[in-house]
């Protein structure tokens, strides 16, 4: 710093004293924030690096990634794991989005009654937890109670039945939907607020001009809300890193069966805190957390770099 | 005039009709385990869809709850975790919130910046090092550990509503209050808090969820008898008694209806702040 930078500060602190409680007022929320969720996270991604050899914590560069994705004891749930996590979010993209945004639709009709009612009610699974969400359809998809066959019975359904959760081959899909099932209340919400934005001049021109109806929709409101489309679906992305929980109640930490509903959440709390016979592994639990905080990364960078920018945003 | 009141008329029957249909697939589990978990064993099994009569009407899975499971315990500590880090949240990032909002310095926006960066990144992928951190404090196994972690989890998004809030209440409110010789605490706590009043509801209610449903951290960080959460402790009651389909089903509903009863009372605030502050 030359001299005269450091006079022009000098001279700026005389004229105004030391402005002390902008300190006290970020503090608490910097320091809490910094050292149990910052600090962590770095140390997490650091411990990535490292690994135990003879006993001694040594730094192995890249080491860890080359076991986790080439290794035969770990790079098959990884790899199954990833594969597991992308459809997981597939799903979540191909049905809870496109229905919360029907739902949403369908709830901004004008003069629609009892739509506080039909809101309450479709939002409510939202606030329940994984284990009440995961219990109850484990109870009501279970072939002891016969509650799912007794339905699909009264549609004329009942042959194609079977216990989803407990087959490899739809284990996966059941979840899934049974996660959106929880959380289609998420989307609708966020997107019928954006519908409710959009000003009645606008909806008044296109009628004016004959768009009603579906083409109305499609043409005039849902490019409006691309960008509550987008918000949501890079939620639905990170959300699906969190969704450990589910599995647990409903499969076990072991994610049957055979693994087939393991996801990146699971694998990496078998990793690092041990289950049953296996012992916990921080390293490679650090290294599972790392990778899923890379794909989180690139996830988040390409939302706001590539999508965010296309998006033609509508000042009214 | 006519046909077209008649097409909207069958138009709005069948929207209707959709979200009646959407809303019952909603309810529908939450009102069977309900009515389920006030039945007898063998109606439970014989007719499950029925509602339950004087005959079927068994509360004996609520007995089984409330002798083996120490929900009471369970819900305490919820309760306490919920409360204690919604405050501090409340309390931390409104402050700072106030402090970005109010005041230009160097680094503000670089500051803005970093509290922000929790929004996007969960708080789950630093487990491994901040159990560590636990243990290393001796913090393993108390509702402290919890509390940390769950305000620290709920100080980004509290920033980042808040200062949006904040940004509106009027400066010449606050430049009165200088003039009155006010401190800058006080202009904060009796001028400015009052005034995003709604906005710390919306706030709370975003917080409270993941936190009263978290089953990661309590799994991890307090599993012991004396801190285990209510969702932790149904969790665990449920697999020990996964055969009990009374005490299944009674242990579910006990853990449903808080959070129903809360809904229900406040489920038109929430909604409008989800529709309000949300999206912006």
């Amino acid at each position: 710093m030359s001299d005269a930078t450091l006079f022009q500060d000098a001279a700026g602190v005389a004229r105004r004293p030391r402005r002390w409680h902008i300190a006290v007022f970020l503090l608490p929320a910097v320091l809490v924030y910094t050292a149990v969720m910052i600090l962590p996270l770095v140390e997490t991604l650091r411990l990535s690096l490292f690994n135990t050899v003879d006993g001694q914590s040594t730094f192995v560069g890249l080491g860890n990634f080359k076991v986790l994705f080439g290794d035969a004891r770990w790079a098959a749930d990884f790899w199954n794991a990833l594969k597991n996590n992308f459809i997981f979010f597939a799903i979540h993209m191909l049905v809870q989005n496109p229905i919360g945004v029907a739902l949403a639709a369908m709830l901004s009709t004008p003069k629609l009654r009892f739509s506080a009612v039909y809101r309450t009610a479709i939002f409510l699974p939202t606030l329940l937890s994984f284990v009440i969400v995961g219990f109850i359809w484990k109870l009501i998809l279970s072939p002891i109670w016969g509650v799912s066959p007794y339905l699909m019975d009264l549609v004329g359904l009942k042959s194609l039945f079977s216990p989803w959760l407990g087959k490899p081959d739809s284990a996966l899909i059941a979840v899934s939907l049974i996660s959106v099932w929880q959380y289609v209340g998420i989307p609708m919400m966020l997107i019928y607020a954006a519908l409710l934005n959009i000003p009645d001049e606008v909806i008044e021109a296109a009628e004016c001009d004959g768009v009603t109806g579906w083409s109305q929709f499609w043409k005039i409101k849902l490019p409006l809300v691309l960008p509550a489309i987008g918000i949501i679906s890079i939620l639905t992305f990170v959300g699906n890193f969190n969704a450990f929980d589910l599995v647990y109640t409903v499969q076990g930490a072991l994610a049957g069966p055979d693994k087939s509903t393991d996801i990146l959440g699971t694998l990496l709390y078998r990793t690092f805190f041990g289950f049953q016979l296996q012992l916990g592994d921080r390293s490679m639990g650090a290294t599972i957390a790392t990778v899923m905080f890379l794909i989180i990364l690139a996830g988040v960078a390409f939302y706001l770099f590539v999508v965010q920018r296309r998006i033609r945003r509508y000042q009214f | 005039m006519l046909p077209r009141a008649r097409i909207s008329f069958s138009r709005m029957a069948l929207v209707h009709l959709a979200l009646v249909a959407y809303a019952l697939v909603s309810l529908f589990p939450v009102f069977l385990t309900l009515i389920n978990s006030v039945k007898s064993r063998n109606a439970i099994f014989r007719n499950p869809m029925q509602l339950p009569t004087a005959e079927t009407f068994d509360l004996v899975g609520y007995a089984t709850v409330l002798k083996q499971g120490d929900f009471a315990s369970y819900f305490q500590n919820s309760m306490i975790v919920t409360v204690v880090a919604i405050a501090l949240v409340l309390l931390f990032g409104a402050m700072a919130a106030f402090a970005l909002s109010e005041y230009r310095f160097r680094g503000n926006s670089l500051m803005g910046l970093y509290l922000a960066l929790g929004i996007m990144i969960p708080i789950r992928l630093g487990t491994v090092a901040i159990l560590q951190g636990m243990v290393a404090t001796g913090l393993v196994n108390t509702l402290t550990a919890l509390i940390l972690v769950y305000t620290a989890q709920g100080i980004p998004l509290a920033v980042f509503i808040l200062s949006e809030f904040m940004r509106t209440v009027s400066d010449d409110l606050k430049n009165a209050g200088r003039i009155d010789g006010l401190s800058e605490y006080a202009i904060f706590f009796r001028l400015v808090l009052p005034l995003v009043r709604p906005a710390m509801a919306t706030v709370a209610v975003f917080t409270m969820i993941p936190i009263w449903n978290d089953l990661w951290f309590p799994l991890i960080l307090a599993p012991g008898e004396a801190t285990k959460t209510v969702t932790l402790g149904a969790q665990m009651f449920i697999g020990q008694f996964v055969t009990n389909w009374n005490a299944v089903l009674a242990a579910l509903s006990l853990a449903i209806l808080p959070v129903l009863v809360l809904y229900l009372a406040f489920s038109r605030q929430l909604i409008r702040g989800i529709t309000s502050g949300a999206v912006k």
